[in-house]
């Protein structure tokens, strides 16, 4: 494996918001295919870590580049699931039109949506199961079919890194399980994909697992990892070194 | 028969007989579509603080420009920029909550207008005009400027629908699917004070975030697609000039609250016959997490 297969590269990485540090010198390399499981309590700095890695947070130290390049520089490579999508209630948007909006990274502000634009929403819906719902306004639906209706907008980018913040928040174990299968799949298709999470279980089947408490607790295989002294370090059970 | 004909007589006669109702109607016709365009996105972005605070904001731009014989809509403009530059500033840099601070500058530039234009002999006169419009005033230069102002609004909204509608929904998507959040806000707050200064003439700075806030809101009861919610929100604003202008002229009331009022008691009943279909959606809407992050 050569360097420019990397499709995620963090080298001494410090991420926070302001001039607050959330968690500091962050090692990370990732390759097509990978699934790297975030996991930590809340305030732990997953999210703070996703959204760095979107572009949406400045890097505070250290080197980043995502797909080669600086974070947010490649929309149409990168696709982020924020860990509760705004969903206004006056927004008069079907499941359809939200999952179209995937497209927009590829359209930019002109370009028509062709063809192979809506066969992708449609696929990804049904991905999803949120074609059950396509023509339901945003604002009448169960918080389960929102989190579908927006994990199918960000499938429906087709992306080369998937950054999903708690993807199955909200979501029954039907649920849980199309999304997991989701995750393989666009994983077989050599997508990298990090995931946020505080469920161990969908650490098991993770290339590397990053325990997180402000602080990178323990990173590695599952196997090295999830170790019970590293897990209870991480939830706070007792107090880190 | 000849009741049928009263009322027809009633209904068109105002119009028919007087140019200045004629003028009033398409000017009002013209300013609905401009505002139902940039409302849209002011309800949709939550923006209706800044657009009111816009409407507020373009006073004193006014009022200097009445005060040295310059057309209102030139120191609108300026009053415009000036407001949108401090609600950037103040929003981006000032440690308060948002709405403190619009609101301060909101109140600061209209009690400004009100002490420029106490400096003016029409004080009076001035302050009304500003205030309430002059809807019954719209000569033929008026309409070619609201044309042009629905043109350029139009524009600005067929061009930057995609990520307008993503900030609708969330930033950080717009984001990240590759639009600057802080130009296409910009853009957004320009054509919202493009509404404001292409609609004060008519129904004053008092009353024009109703027709930026009423129709469109309406439209957000009944569209279920942002592009029909626009032209919902066009029809409510057209329909409510019209009944607002018959209003006015048979009772001999203010034109411009006549045309507001008629669209917020449109979004009223609305929202009342509504209610039902709302209340199914909202037994399941959707269940909010407790954990932040």
């Amino acid at each position: 494996m050569n360097g420019t297969s990397y499709t995620i590269t963090a080298s001494h990485l410090d991420v926070g918001h302001g001039l607050h540090r959330v968690v500091r010198d962050i090692d990370l390399h990732t390759q097509p295919g990978d699934l790297v499981a975030l996991i930590g309590t809340n305030g732990s700095g997953k999210s703070t870590l996703l959204k760095t890695l979107a572009g949406m947070l400045p890097a505070m130290h250290g080197d980043l580049r995502v797909l080669g390049t600086r974070p947010g520089a490649a929309p149409k490579r990168v696709a982020y699931l924020p860990q509760h999508p705004v969903s206004s209630h006056t927004l008069p948007l079907r499941a359809r039109d939200v999952v179209a909006m995937g497209r927009y990274a590829h359209l930019g502000l002109f370009k028509r949506a062709g063809s192979t634009d809506r066969e992708i929403v449609e696929r990804t819906m049904r991905r999803t199961g949120a074609s059950e719902f396509a023509d339901k306004p945003l604002r009448e639906m169960s918080g389960g079919q929102q989190q579908r209706t927006h994990l199918a907008q960000v499938l429906a980018r087709e992306a080369e890194v998937l950054l999903l913040d708690e993807p199955t928040a909200g979501l029954d174990i039907a649920g849980k399980a199309a999304v997991a299968e989701v995750i393989a799949s666009e994983r077989a298709r050599g997508v990298t994909v990090v995931l946020a999470t505080h469920d161990l279980a969908d650490a098991a089947s993770a290339t590397a697992v990053m325990l997180l408490a402000q602080r990178v607790v323990a990173f590695g295989p599952p196997s090295q990892v999830l170790s019970d002294q590293n897990v209870r370090e991480c939830f706070g059970f007792t107090q880190p070194h | 028969m000849n009741t049928g004909l009263a009322v027809a007589e009633l209904l068109w006669q105002p119009f028919a007989r007087n140019e200045f109702m004629r003028n009033a109607l398409l000017a009002s016709a013209l300013v609905s579509v401009i505002c139902a365009i940039a409302g849209t996105y002011v309800v949709l972005r939550g923006l209706s603080f800044v657009g009111d605070a816009l409407a507020h904001g373009v006073i004193p731009g006014i009022a200097l420009a009445l005060l040295f014989g310059v057309p209102g809509v030139v120191g609108a403009a300026i009053g415009a920029v000036v407001m949108m530059g401090g609600v950037s500033v103040i929003t981006s840099r000032v440690r308060l909550s948002a709405d403190t601070a619009i609101g301060l500058l909101f109140v600061g530039m209209l009690s400004l207008g009100v002490i420029i234009t106490s400096r003016s002999t029409s004080f009076v006169g001035d302050i009304t005009r500003i205030l309430f419009g002059e809807l019954l005033g719209v000569d033929t230069s008026d309409l070619a400027w609201q044309a042009a102002v629905l043109v350029v609004v139009a524009a600005i909204a067929f061009v930057a629908h995609r990520p307008f509608v993503l900030m609708s929904l969330d930033d950080g998507l717009a984001r990240t699917s590759g639009f600057s959040v802080r130009f296409f806000h910009a853009l957004m707050l320009t054509m919202v004070a493009m509404a404001v200064v292409g609609s004060f003439q008519l129904v004053g700075t008092l009353l024009v975030l109703g027709l930026l806030v009423a129709p469109a809101a309406t439209g957000a009861l009944l569209a279920r697609r942002v592009s029909t919610m626009m032209l919902v929100a066009s029809l409510c604003g057209v329909t409510s000039s019209y009944v607002g202008l018959l209003t006015s002229y048979h009772f001999d009331v203010a034109a411009g609250a006549s045309i507001v009022f008629t669209s917020v008691y449109l979004f009223v009943i609305v929202a009342v016959l509504t209610i039902p279909r709302r209340m199914r959606g909202t037994s399941e809407l959707p269940h909010q997490h407790e954990h932040a992050h």
